[in-house]
């Protein structure tokens, strides 16, 4: 009796751990993947005494390539021939499926736990070997290798960094009817794998933002009830409340040199953009305005920023030196304009655009002043840049759950990341 | 033998973490049921009505009874005010809620609330929570040209976090832009 109560009880704390903890990102690839370059990831072969390697490398590289929309990878099954070594390869065989590149490589278990992944990437027309490299890796750390070669891979076929090992942060939440619900602050792997909790509160968590050297989330708690911008260092766990001022304590955003923080304070009485020098600890008001001014987030060079006000009735997007002075108006089209993110090489901003009601997420090319509206949905919010530029992350809310999609930057390619059994939203992808 | 405590302790958990205890979700009434029927005998009473008819009080002039904010037959019950979109004006119709509240604080000075700014879910999540906010001050100045001080009042804005209805629709929007003014819980 009391044994089939305590393993009842275990039970329900395995569910309770498994519904926020263990949840993870599945990736749905939604529309916009043909028209990649054709490429061929062989299985790796294994040599190990166990019956074969711990993980499956090819398969996690095949997902990330296929993933970014770049590519178009071959099934398996389709393949004429599985080379694991250079010395086997027959281009042949490979060019008759109209590939045109070529993956193939071997796992080597070289002490206990201890591997060596070793692996060749060929253009199949000239039969150059174009990559050939060894990642040491434990047990734990193949899959990061595996998401290494993608990146590798990535580099040398489109001449821009890969950004598949990297991370993202977001906002999951679990509400059980009758209950509060319960607000997790996560980071897991780009492709959804290994979730972390960072903070957990029955009080909403939002605007995580990743310091620019990654190790670091500024994030919005109301765990006391009120508003308070913390950072948290992600290695130790420790945080510090960086601002609890009356009002409104929001939206953090880094500078790019990470020493300062831009904020939405309402201290005086009224939402505005104040500078957080996290040395001193000192504020700087820069913003002065009976409006709302809100969301910012810095230029590539550290020397402006863009924010969201309504001081021209509606919400748009403005510009001021991080000097102060006179705000310059960015947006023009549509009726709203917010939450802007600005592109990893500062030539775009993404941002929430509507017109007639619908919410989505647009690019503006702050070169040409053109706006392009990428997704459909009518309650797309958070957007978020991969670190690399080619995907944009972001929340939509239409479903039942809010859910997170990421859109290629050129709108092409769509995906969507579920949460079995929970809501995800706010996201915000690492740096480099 | 040393399970036992253990025991006990999950037994009682159990209920919660198979969430199938069931508790009453926060109770929100609707606009309509306001502006018809509540706010209306408010326009009527607030102008003749002393705040000894609403908040009896002893010679100490220490609290007598249940609070008055949560007798449904007390026109301080009424206790949220609804907003148009993407707007921080008080509507004509939630003046006369706000003014029996004020009056009430300005005569009660050892009473402080918590204006809670909210906002539906349309647009971002920080400025709806700039929103909210303008929407709680623009409460609290209304509240103060009636004699109640700053002291008294506090504000939060949750923005679109802390929906009072759940829904995409316009029903749930109306219903989730809001300022709700709270009262302390003894």
């Amino acid at each position: 009796m009391v044994k089939r109560y305590v393993g009842l009880a275990l039970l329900c704390i395995a569910w309770v751990m498994s519904s926020t903890a263990h949840a993870r990102l599945t990736i749905e690839i939604t529309g916009g993947t043909e028209g990649g370059l054709p490429i061929a990831i062989v299985p790796f072969g294994w040599d190990g005494p166990a019956l074969r390697a711990p993980v499956d490398i090819a398969s996690i590289v095949a997902a990330d390539l296929h993933r970014s929309g770049r590519f178009t990878t071959i099934p398996e099954q389709e393949m004429l021939s599985k080379p694991t070594r250079p010395d086997a390869v027959n281009f042949r065989n490979w060019k008759a499926l109209n590939q045109e590149a070529l993956v193939i490589g071997r796992v080597h278990e070289v002490g206990a736990g201890r591997y060596a992944v070793r692996f060749q990437l060929f253009d199949v027309f000239k039969g150059d070997r174009l990559a050939d490299y060894t990642i040491e890796a434990k047990a734990s750390e193949l899959r990061n290798s595996a998401h290494r070669i993608s990146d590798i891979i990535y580099e040398k076929l489109t001449g821009e960094p890969g950004a598949f090992s990297t991370r993202i942060a977001y906002v999951a939440v679990t509400s059980r009817s009758g209950k509060q619900p319960v607000y997790a602050l996560q980071v897991a792997d780009a492709d959804g794998y290994n979730p972390r909790t960072i903070v957990t509160s029955t009080e909403p968590i939002l605007s995580p933002a990743w310091s620019p050297d990654g190790k670091k989330l500024a994030y919005v708690s109301f765990e006391t009830k009120r508003s308070a911008v913390f950072v948290q260092t992600l290695s130790t766990g420790a945080r510090e409340k960086v601002a609890e001022f009356p009002g409104i304590n929001g939206a953090p955003a880094w500078s790019p040199d990470g020493r300062q923080i831009a904020l939405t304070l309402s201290k005086e009485g009224n939402p505005d953009i104040y500078i957080l020098n996290l040395t001193t600890r000192a504020v700087r008001k820069l913003t002065q305005n009976s409006a709302i001014d809100t969301e910012p987030t810095w230029s590539r060079d550290g020397r402006r920023i863009v924010f969201t006000s309504d001081r021209g009735g509606r919400p748009q997007l403005y510009s001021i030196s991080v000097n102060g002075g006179k705000a310059k108006r960015l947006t023009f089209e549509g009726d709203y304009n917010a939450g802007g993110v600005f592109s990893p090489d500062g030539t775009r901003l993404a941002l929430v655009h509507a017109n007639r009601g619908d919410f989505r997420i647009a690019v503006l090319d702050l070169t040409t002043g053109g706006l392009s509206v990428l997704t459909q949905g009518s309650l797309d919010e958070s957007p978020s840049f991969a670190p690399n530029g080619s995907m944009i992350l972001y929340a939509n809310g239409n479903n039942e759950r809010s859910q997170l999609s990421a859109v290629s930057a050129d709108g092409r390619v769509h995906q969507r990341l579920v949460l079995d059994g929970g809501e995800v939203r706010e996201p915000a992808w690492s740096p480099l | 033998m040393h399970l036992l405590p253990l025991f006990f302790l999950l037994f009682f958990l159990s209920p919660w973490m198979l969430g199938c205890t069931t508790m009453d979700s926060s109770d929100e009434s609707g606009p309509n049921d306001q502006s018809g029927t509540a706010a209306g005998q408010e326009r009527a009473r607030t102008s003749d009505m002393t705040d000894s008819d609403l908040y009896p009080r002893s010679a100490t002039g220490r609290i007598d009874g249940d609070e008055p904010w949560n007798d449904p037959n007390n026109p301080l019950s009424n206790r949220t005010i609804y907003f148009e979109f993407d707007s921080i004006d008080v509507p004509s119709e939630y003046v006369p809620v706000i003014t029996t509240h004020a009056e009430f604080l300005a005569t009660n000075p050892n009473i402080s609330v918590v204006l809670e700014g909210h906002a539906d879910e349309r647009g971002t999540r920080e400025y709806n929570i700039a929103l909210g906010e303008q929407r709680a001050r623009a409460v609290s100045k209304m509240m103060k040209l009636h004699g109640v001080r700053s002291t008294q009042i506090e504000f939060v804005s949750y923005g679109e976090e802390k929906p009072a209805r759940l829904g995409h629709d316009e029903q749930s929007w109306h219903l989730n832009r809001r300022v709700e003014i709270v009262y302390p819980e003894r």
